[in-house]
């Protein structure tokens, strides 16, 4: 392996912007590492060697030019939800298994127009419904730290990729945990931001009212530069939010003085054994360590966080994935009339857990059930809003569990809602808009595999988050003591 | 709303999805398990609260009325599963909507 | 009482108008008629996956300035909603629309008959949503659904802002029914909010029809008229419904509540669907847009945008006398209408002040090519020359001539009748002057008015008033001579 690949965006983007290094160097390094390992752990659906030399070039152009390039060289895996013109773009579905896209979306825009190198199009659970890269319809992921077990999911192609060095940035999405589990899972960091802080246009959409893209990276450093990228206002998308965005690669901090870090009282961690109950109680007292103050907030719905998001996301996304009907493009299954056409098509092309969210949401949405399942769910996730704001009275930052283990093995989890409860402590987040991320803090289970620390901030407060992640991967080191399988 | 058996059939019409006898006995039961989880919302006092679609609060997001390029023809069209000339074709339509 | 008149009908119209804005409702795409097939699309348009929806701000005020035109109520929170049904036209297989809050609520359409008669219909809303592409039929059937065996998508329509417009079932007759449409088409064409041509289906309607015995206060059972593409054919189809249900009744049967077509080639209606076949459409508010708000300045300064509205033009007129052909002529040609207010309110007597308007002004506009409101001829000298003919100043001989030399610039008609010494002479020495000259040189057409041919008297004031130059006033010549001789 080229020890180009193990180094981190910042310092890559640095090297080429001062040109001891060119992005074609760095570029080349990235792919070889993918054809060397990827074969083994199926990060990427699409590996786009042509363009990330293309666009290596264009950088090194630019960088030649004198443009200042954040992410110049920076080596890319996109999740294979977010369109880029002219490549494979799949939601890992049989349904789009062979759908070019003609346009880019806005934050994969962003991101190469920063530097950035796109070096593939990563693997996800389908059409980003999942926990653990299974349900994707196209390939196989594994975790990088132990191939017998899952990478977590949906964004798992990222996570994993960004884990085994066959990128040093990876772009996720998150709708009810999908960053900030897979990161959790493969020792990285994964950051959603505020809801429409980053444009969701181009992301193919799963539940639109919690859908938001996010880095994962190696460091919060990483993952910081890659969010200044993205971040701010997108006149294509509406729910986009037009407001300034503070940067945050310059407020990361070093201790924790002065933040009041509150700790769920619902959030049992004890539930989930001594040992992972005793590392998160070493996680919280090590950010007391960094001068946090911690205390003891209540989320009184705590509980109710996955029932409301099994109604909210499936009704969205059983709208939103209508448009897969076999007319335009995608997947078509012929039938002797357009109605047992679009029946043929959507039941050959959807996976058994896009075809349960979909069936599950039109019955929430259909007539005579709106009002006790939707519109039910709907005020519960007021109350999920009203519950943050009032816990954000008393202190700055919540810290909590990431995901409720390590990663599992394949075909561990044969019932659905076994899986969902994977999403038990990142759900409450994404129902309130919150920023969260998740950061390495030690290793469970035997083997001994990596977990992941949640921290959530009021809405908006993305700087103040990773700033406060910075000090504590710093003064914890986590990810580094642990190398993946590969 | 004390969960009740799902119709899957008439759900999997409403969402345009064949379902195989199995594909019926199957989500008959994993949605009505759900359903069951789903339930303990009835727990919650919502009748004072408000519905929330949107958590980030925005309003009156609107564009200018500008016409901007379309598309290439050739470039759409080419995704379709099945074209005929500039049009993309469907099997027989039964009914108007 | 024949049969028919033991009934009335209960009429309800719902109106689809398409907007007339520069681009589609969701996207950037033109809004224009016609063009090639499939070459006004986006991504968005498309319902290509990852697209995302921005309303045009010229719909949303269309929509206020239409429903302040109405006198409806303009809520303040307004938002829009998804429909879900899958048709192959309708890209996203759902439509944006409006469902519990549309744009605007209530308001009344005051229309006419053909013989003057003012009456008004209610309106329940008027809401905003987006247009299908276009299917046309193939492989048998005529171009329509039945018997054919395929069908071809044009989507540049999809996305066009379309408004939809739904009455209370206020109206009574086909012809009211028609009335009602006039009235809509008119006011949005004053507007300019729309173009309203249906050979283009920028206006499209169905009908809700019912019938009960006279004096019954209850409802019957109602259909829903579709495929009406023209005023006749929307006259006709209820027509023909009407007497259809009123045979049904009489014959013992039963009204079926269901969607009929109008068969414009048989002339009568057939059934489509039954309520039982009616679908489920899941409506949910679109989580890709955001609420509308709309406050009292807007409302304001959209108010001040509104013109004078034909229903108020043809009432003021009818005020004036004007009959219902003539008023509802002018009603239909705005500008010209303007022009006829413009010389009312420089103090023409409007009856003369609309004969010139309709009758000489049009001629003149018709052979130069010059508009009306164009010409030399402003509305004050109009008024000027009106003035003249009502103080009987000059004679409408006179008057016309006068208004061939204002309309190519000679100026006010009052300065060339004291010029030219045009005004009407009735001094009874210089008229009888004339007389004594004309009978002498016309001996025989004397002496045949006394040998009783007296229609020769016409020819004889002919002469007089050629002698005076057109001056004599025509009414005196004919009784001095007369008396002359007699
Ligand atoms: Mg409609
Ligand atoms: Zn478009």
């Amino acid at each position: 392996m080229n020890d180009l690949v193990k180094r981190g965006a910042a310092d890559i983007a640095r090297e080429v912007r001062a040109k001891r290094i060119s992005a074609a160097e760095v570029t080349e390094a990235a792919l070889a590492r993918v054809d060397e390992v990827d074969g083994r752990l199926g990060c990427y659906l699409t590996r786009l060697h042509d363009l990330a030399r293309q666009c290596a070039r264009r950088v090194d152009e630019r960088v030649a030019a004198g443009d200042t390039l954040p992410l110049a060289g920076v080596p890319l895996a996109v999740k294979d939800n977010m369109c880029l013109t002219g490549t494979r773009t799949t939601a890992a579905s049989k349904i789009l298994e062979n759908w070019i896209a003609p346009y880019t979306a806005t934050a994969v825009q962003r991101m190469l127009d920063a530097g950035a190198v796109p070096i593939g199009k990563a693997n996800l659970d389908e059409f980003a419904m999942g926990s653990s890269c299974e349900n994707s319809a196209l390939g196989v992921t594994r975790n990088p730290y132990d191939l017998k077990r899952v990478p977590g999911g949906s964004s798992g192609g990222s996570a994993a990729a960004v884990a085994a060095f066959e990128a040093a940035v990876g772009l996720g999405s998150d709708t009810g945990g999908s960053i900030r589990e897979p990161a959790a899972f493969c020792n990285v960091v994964g950051f959603k931001p505020t809801y429409g802080r980053v444009s969701r246009y181009g992301l193919i959409a799963f539940a639109s009212s919690l859908d938001q893209i996010g880095p994962l990276a190696r460091t919060v450093e990483d993952a910081a530069l890659a969010y200044d990228a993205m971040a701010g206002h997108d006149p294509m998308d509406s729910t986009s939010i037009d407001r300034a965005v503070e940067p945050a690669a310059a407020s990361l901090r070093e201790d924790l003085k002065g933040l009041r870090v509150g700790i769920v009282k619902e959030f049992v961690t004890a539930k989930l054994g001594p040992e992972i109950d005793a590392l998160y109680k070493r996680a919280y007292q090590e950010l007391a360590d960094l001068g946090a103050e911690l205390v003891e907030i209540s989320l009184p719905t705590a509980d109710y966080g996955l029932a409301t998001y099994y109604l909210i996301a499936p009704a969205e996304c059983s709208s939103n994935l209508a448009r897969f009907d076999g007319v335009r493009y995608g997947l078509r299954v012929d039938g002797a009339d357009v109605g047992a056409m679009y029946e043929q098509t959507r039941a050959g092309g959807f996976g058994p857990e896009v075809k349960r969210r979909i069936l599950i949401g039109t019955y929430a949405l259909s007539s005579g059930y709106y009002d006790a399942y939707y519109v039910k769910a709907q005020k519960a996730r007021t109350m999920f809003a009203q519950d943050f704001r009032k816990a954000f009275e008393r202190c700055d930052l919540i810290a909590a569990p990431a995901a409720s283990s390590p990663a599992f093995e394949f075909d561990s989890k044969s019932d659905p809602y076994s899986m969902y409860m994977m999403d038990y402590y990142t759900i409450p987040m994404s129902l309130a808009g919150l920023p969260a991320l998740s950061v390495p803090c030690g290793y469970a289970g035997e083997p001994a595999l990596p977990m992941g620390l949640q921290l959530a901030a009021p809405l908006f407060e993305e700087a103040k988050l990773l700033g406060a992640a910075h000090a504590y991967e710093r003064a914890t080191g986590y990810a580094a003591k642990a190398a993946p399988a590969v | 709303m004390a969960s009740e058996k799902i119709d899957v059939r008439y759900v999997a019409k409403l969402a345009r999805i064949a379902l195989s006898e199995d594909e019926v006995e199957r989500f008959e039961k994993q949605l009505g398990d759900l359903l069951g989880h789903v339930d303990v919302l009835s727990e919650l006092e919502t009748a004072a609260v408000p519905a929330t679609a949107q958590v980030v609060e925005s309003k009156n997001v609107e564009r200018a009325d500008e016409a901007g390029p379309s598309l290439d023809r050739e470039t759409i069209l080419s995704m379709a599963p099945q074209r005929q000339g500039a049009f993309f074709r469907v099997p027989k339509i039964i009914a108007e909507p | 009482m024949t049969v028919k008149a033991q009934y009335e009908a209960v009429i309800g119209i719902e109106c689809h108008v398409e907007l007339k804005t520069r681009s589609k409702m969701f996207c950037a795409c033109a809004n224009e008629f016609g063009g090639e097939p499939n070459t006004k699309v986006c991504p968005v348009c498309l319902a290509l996956p990852g697209s995302l929806p921005v309303a045009n701000a010229e719909a949303i005020r269309h929509m206020i300035r239409a429903g302040l035109a109405f006198d409806a109520s303009i809520p303040a929170f307004s938002k829009f909603d998804r429909k879900n049904y899958f048709y192959p036209d309708m890209p996203k297989d759902y439509q944006i629309s409006q469902y519990d809050m549309p744009l605007t609520l209530g308001g009344i359409v005051r229309y006419w008959l053909e013989d003057g008669t003012l009456k008004e219909c209610k309106l329940t809303r008027i809401h905003l949503e987006e247009d299908t592409g276009k299917s046309m039929h193939g492989g048998g059937g005529d171009g329509r659904i039945a018997g054919s065996s395929f069908s071809l998508i044009d989507f540049n329509r999809a996305g066009v802002p379309l408004m939809e417009c739904v009455s209370e079932p206020d109206l009574r007759s086909a012809q009211e029914a028609v009335g009602y449409l006039e009235a809509l088409k008119r006011t949005f064409v004053q507007l300019g909010v729309s173009d309203v041509k249906m050979e283009e289906g920028s206006l499209r309607c169905d009908a809700n029809v019912s019938i009960r015995p006279v004096g019954s206060t209850e409802l019957g059972t109602k259909t829903e008229i579709k495929n009406m593409n023209s005023f006749r054919s929307v006259l006709r189809a209820i027509e023909s419904e009407i007497e259809r249900q009123i045979t049904l009744l009489e014959s013992g049967g039963r009204i079926v509540q269901e969607t009929r077509g109008w068969d414009e080639g048989q002339g009568e209606t057939h059934s489509m669907r039954s309520k039982e076949q009616a679908h489920d459409y899941r409506y949910f508010p679109d989580p890709d847009l955001v609420p509308i708000e709309i406050d009292a300045a807007l409302i304001d300064e959209l108010r001040k945008t509104i013109p004078v509205l034909p229903p108020e033009r043809f009432a003021k007129y009818r005020e004036y006398g004007i009959d219902p052909k003539q008023a509802t002529q002018l009603v239909d040609n705005s500008p010209l209408a303007d022009y006829f207010d413009a010389s009312v309110a420089a103090g023409a007597n409007p009856q003369t002040s609309m004969n010139f308007v309709l009758g000489d002004l049009s001629r003149l506009a018709n052979e130069s090519g010059t508009a009306v409101n164009a010409s030399a001829v402003t509305p004050v000298a109009l008024a000027e020359l009106v003035a003249l003919v009502e103080s009987k100043t000059i004679n409408s001989k006179i008057a016309k001539e006068l208004l061939e030399r204002m309309w190519i610039g000679e100026g006010s008609p009052k300065a060339i009748v004291e010029k030219e010494g045009l005004a009407q002479t009735s001094d009874t020495g210089e008229i009888e002057k004339l007389i004594l000259e004309v009978l002498a040189a016309n001996g025989k057409a004397a002496a045949d008015y006394k040998a009783g041919k007296t229609n020769i008297l016409g020819f004889l004031t002919g002469a007089v008033m050629k002698a005076s130059r057109g001056k004599a006033n025509p009414a005196l010549v004919n009784e001095l001579l007369r008396k002359k001789l007699e």
